[in-house]
């Protein structure tokens, strides 16, 4: 291994290159570690903050003026109104669009457009659709800002995901699937309702849940369509005016006072809890739909 | 050490010449010597005991049926099977009269000596003059850079195609010259050792002819291991056959005695287009 | 045969118009932005609108440069990609090069969590962890600032280039890596010089992604960065970003029909374009750049 003149430099440059290499890994290392770390320093930070407000009350009272007794009631009742109606308008029109494009659209120039249109679409801002609710449920078609603008705005927020996520489901579905079906002389869509939608419901369940989930959270939109910060009432109805969880979380956190910071932070372990709930129920199923193939 | 090692490849090698029962035109010492080598993924033992030399300034051919083992046992001589997860390795190889996987050996200084020619034409991303002198660059030899891709790409008969369009991909290039400028890359590196992982696999026929003369000429200064499954080229080109089955050395020697008249019966069959 | 064809007429009619409703959603955007938006300038010029440096809409006399509301983005987005793109690379080689499958399978998940924390939450973080630690660090700090928000900001759209990369960098084929190990490169060259080049493609257009996303990114930028449209490249101060600007007049009661409520839509449909540009960018890159292997 010594036969070369060269040998005691290149050993010498070796020994610099493996100490660059190892540095470059540390880094590499370091960086990982840097989301965790910051995720780790945020649930800390909020829980620390926001753990001594926790109660029963927290959930059951009305939002007040005094930190000591404000909860979080109606914000609660609005996100389960405004999820409930985004859920049934938005899921059927989903898995609708996904199933006409995975086993309907003919292939042509409209049909790409189409694809390209929902793909550009998940791209664009939250709060722009916003403005367009604004526009079109608010102004235009005068349902005012109540929950049904606020749920109509959002379905048209996560639609694309949820088309993209269950088109990849459909798509999961083997063909000989497909073809066993129409041999016995299924229509196509006996095919799809008897063989296809169920075979590929877990999938299509799981993308439903995460953009659901999504949508808890969002919050840009419904300022823009007018969803209120201070509602001392639950709503009693599709055209009641709203707030959300995000919604008072956004409005305590941005008071100078302190304490209202405090319920800033117990509204957010609230929300992180439902999402982390949500959250666990798409990974079972994403487990068992892969555990049963 | 080296001493020690110097007395067990002595020993190894007489054994194998006195196993070969004509005398065998090599003087001297082998380069690289492998020495009982197993190799076994997870539970599977795809190498079983390897010994066989390599003698400096010639070709030595790996032949055997797909799955024999053969291309992971040419990847144990320059150490590429260590980024493999559940590989394990047993006995070793020298290089000259070092154990190559002696603690103190760094696979990355060994590779420098050992270069590797893969099946699949492998060019980086990068422009034809790129391609050469990456690997200089990197191992610090980066003075006289144009002379040195110039010499490679020569040797490598590519040079004539090429020079006017060094800053193209090497991408841009056709298969059998892709696999050319692989070969050129590997020796810009000056290695003493070249193994081929059955180059010309991906190859047609004409672009493969130009890789045999290649291979023909790179002898005069390198010691080249190839692997191939195609018999024709390997009684063409090498001057050692091993013949492998199922992970087992079967039989080693003179390429020309090993077609003519192998000892084993599973080698003759082989030869003979029986099965593989 | 004719008969169930008719049957399910209804339901073909129905995933058709589920489908159609996508591209009418795009038409009603543009519409709903640029019939504002023309209003709008009929009474402001176009050059007032690019070129102003000032941004007063709320108060008089009304100025109705947009610059400041730009700097103010540009300085979140930029400031965001400081943070997200060197973290975000280095973790997809990390994740694509160096760590065990089983590393790998708990890191992914961890960091999809950043990406599915809601973004008033980061708002909320910054406000009470990240401004109060620069305050430590830079005295001068404003209780809104620039920097606070980016940090954030970037922190979330980390997740989206590490794992677009991660894809970009696993699919350079193994043989590759073979050949620069067979050339004596040690793993860190291979990763640096020949598989990070080979995926700069996929890993470029993340980064366009993700800069795309901060671009459009509300919350955690209206709490972090204030509401002060500031035409400043210092990070320390609170700026406005459009986004917080949407957010800010949405908050007010601002009559429908005055010039106030048209800001809002030409700023969307800024936001808009500027977005869309993008993310077609992004799409560009990914083409026009993409190393094809075999």
């Amino acid at each position: 291994m010594t036969k070369e003149p060269a040998s005691h430099a290149y050993a010498k440059n070796l020994a610099f290159r493996r100490k660059k290499a190892r540095v470059f890994k540390y880094m590499c290392f370091a960086a990982s570690m840097f989301g965790l770390v910051f995720l780790f320093c945020l649930f800390y930070n909020i829980f620390s903050n926001g753990l001594s407000y926790v109660s029963w009350d927290f959930i059951t009272h009305f939002p007040s003026r005094f930190p000591h007794k404000a909860g979080i009631q109606s914000a609660i009742w609005g996100s389960i109104w405004l999820m409930g109606l985004t859920a049934i308008f938005s899921i059927p029109v989903g898995v609708g669009a996904s199933v006409y494009l995975e086993e309907f659209a003919p292939k042509n120039t409209f049909i790409k457009i189409i694809e390209i249109n929902i793909s550009n679409l998940a791209g664009v801002p939250s709060v722009v659709y916003g403005l367009l609710g604004l526009a079109i449920f608010v102004r235009w078609i005068g349902l005012g800002r109540s929950i049904v603008s606020g749920a109509l705005t959002m379905s048209l927020l996560i639609l694309p995901i949820i088309i993209i996520a269950s088109r990849e489901a459909i798509k999961t579905v083997p063909d000989s699937l497909r073809y066993a079906a129409l041999a016995l002389g299924a229509t196509k869509w006996q095919m799809v309702r008897g063989h296809v939608l169920p075979s590929a419901m877990p999938g299509i369940m799981t993308g439903i849940i995460l953009s659901i989930s999504r949508a808890i959270g969002e919050t840009a939109p419904l300022l823009v369509i007018g969803a209120l910060g201070f509602v001392p009432f639950n709503p009693k109805g599709p055209m009641d005016s709203f707030t959300v969880l995000p919604i008072q979380i956004f409005n305590w956190a941005s008071r100078p006072q302190i304490e209202f910071h405090k319920l800033a932070a117990t509204g957010i372990i609230v929300l992180l809890v439902v999402l982390l709930m949500m959250n666990s129920i798409a990974i079972f199923l994403r487990y068992k739909f892969q555990s049963r193939k | 050490m080296e001493v020690e090692n110097r007395k067990i490849i002595n020993e190894q090698v007489s054994r194998i010449r006195s196993e070969m029962k004509e005398d065998v035109a090599v003087e001297g010492l082998p380069i690289m010597l492998s020495k009982d080598l197993s190799l076994h993924y997870g539970d599977f033992h795809a190498v079983k005991g390897a010994t066989i030399p390599v003698y400096p300034q010639t070709v030595t051919a790996v032949i055997g049926p797909s799955g024999c083992g053969k291309s992971s046992y040419l990847r144990c001589f320059n150490r590429m099977n260590d980024y493999i997860k559940n590989v394990k390795i047993d006995g070793t190889i020298y290089l000259h009269d070092q154990d190559i996987y002696d603690a103190s050996v760094d696979p990355v200084s060994l590779r420098r000596k050992i270069g590797m020619v893969f099946q699949k034409p492998n060019p980086f991303p990068k422009s034809i003059y790129q391609n050469i002198a990456w690997a200089p660059t990197i191992n610090g030899m980066s003075d006289r850079m144009d002379e040195r891709v110039e010499k490679a790409l020569t040797k490598a008969a590519l040079w004539d195609e090429v020079k006017d369009k060094l800053h193209q991909s090497g991408l841009s290039l056709s298969g059998g010259q892709q696999q050319r400028l692989c070969i050129a890359r590997t020796i810009a590196m000056e290695p003493e050792v070249i193994l081929m992982d059955e180059p010309c696999s991906a190859l047609d026929p004409i672009s493969t002819g130009r890789i045999e003369d290649l291979i023909f000429e790179l002898k005069k200064k390198y010691s080249i291991m190839i692997v191939t499954h195609n018999m024709q080229q390997a009684a063409r080109i090498s001057d050692f056959t091993v013949f492998m089955y199922q992970g087992d050395v079967i039989e080693y020697g003179p390429t020309d005695r090993i077609f003519t008249r192998p000892e084993k019966k599973q080698t003759e069959d082989y030869v003979r287009g029986k099965f593989g | 045969m004719r008969f169930s064809r008719l049957r399910e007429l209804p339901v073909h009619t129905f995933l058709f118009l589920s489908t159609l409703l996508s591209v009418m959603t795009t038409v009603a955007i543009v519409f709903v932005l640029f019939k504002e938006s023309l209003v709008f300038f009929r009474e402001v010029s176009v050059f007032e609108y690019i070129f102003g440096t000032q941004w007063t809409p709320l108060f008089k006399p009304q100025h109705f440069g947009f610059l400041p509301l730009l700097s103010g983005t540009l300085l979140i987005a930029l400031g965001s990609a400081i943070v997200s793109v060197p973290l975000g690379v280095l973790t997809a080689i990390y994740m694509s090069e160096y760590a065990s499958a089983h590393i790998r399978s708990w890191i992914k998940p961890l960091l999809e969590i950043l990406s599915g924390i809601p973004t008033v939450v980061y708002g909320y973080f910054a406000l009470t962890f990240v401004t109060p630690l620069l305050k430590i660090i830079f005295p001068s700090t404003s209780v809104f600032n620039a920097a606070s928000g980016a940090i954030v900001v970037g922190v979330m759209t980390l997740p989206m280039i590490a794992s677009l990369s991660d894809d970009a960098m696993r699919s350079v084929p193994q043989n590759l890596r073979d050949a620069g190990y067979a050339l004596g490169a040690t793993k860190a060259e291979v990763s640096a010089n020949i598989v990070f080049p080979a995926a700069l493609s996929g890993i470029l257009a993340s980064v366009v992604l993700a800069v795309s996303r901060a671009i459009g990114e509300t919350m955690a930028v209206t709490l972090a960065a204030g509401a002060t449209p500031n035409l400043t490249l210092n990070p320390l101060e609170s700026v406005q970003t459009m986004t917080a600007y949407i957010v800010q007049l949405s908050l007010g009661d601002t009559p429908h029909g005055t010039l106030e409520y048209q800001t809002l839509f030409v700023i969307g449909v800024t936001l808009f374009i500027i977005t869309l540009f993008m993310n077609f960018l992004s799409e560009f890159v990914l083409r026009k750049y993409r190393q094809k292997y075999d």
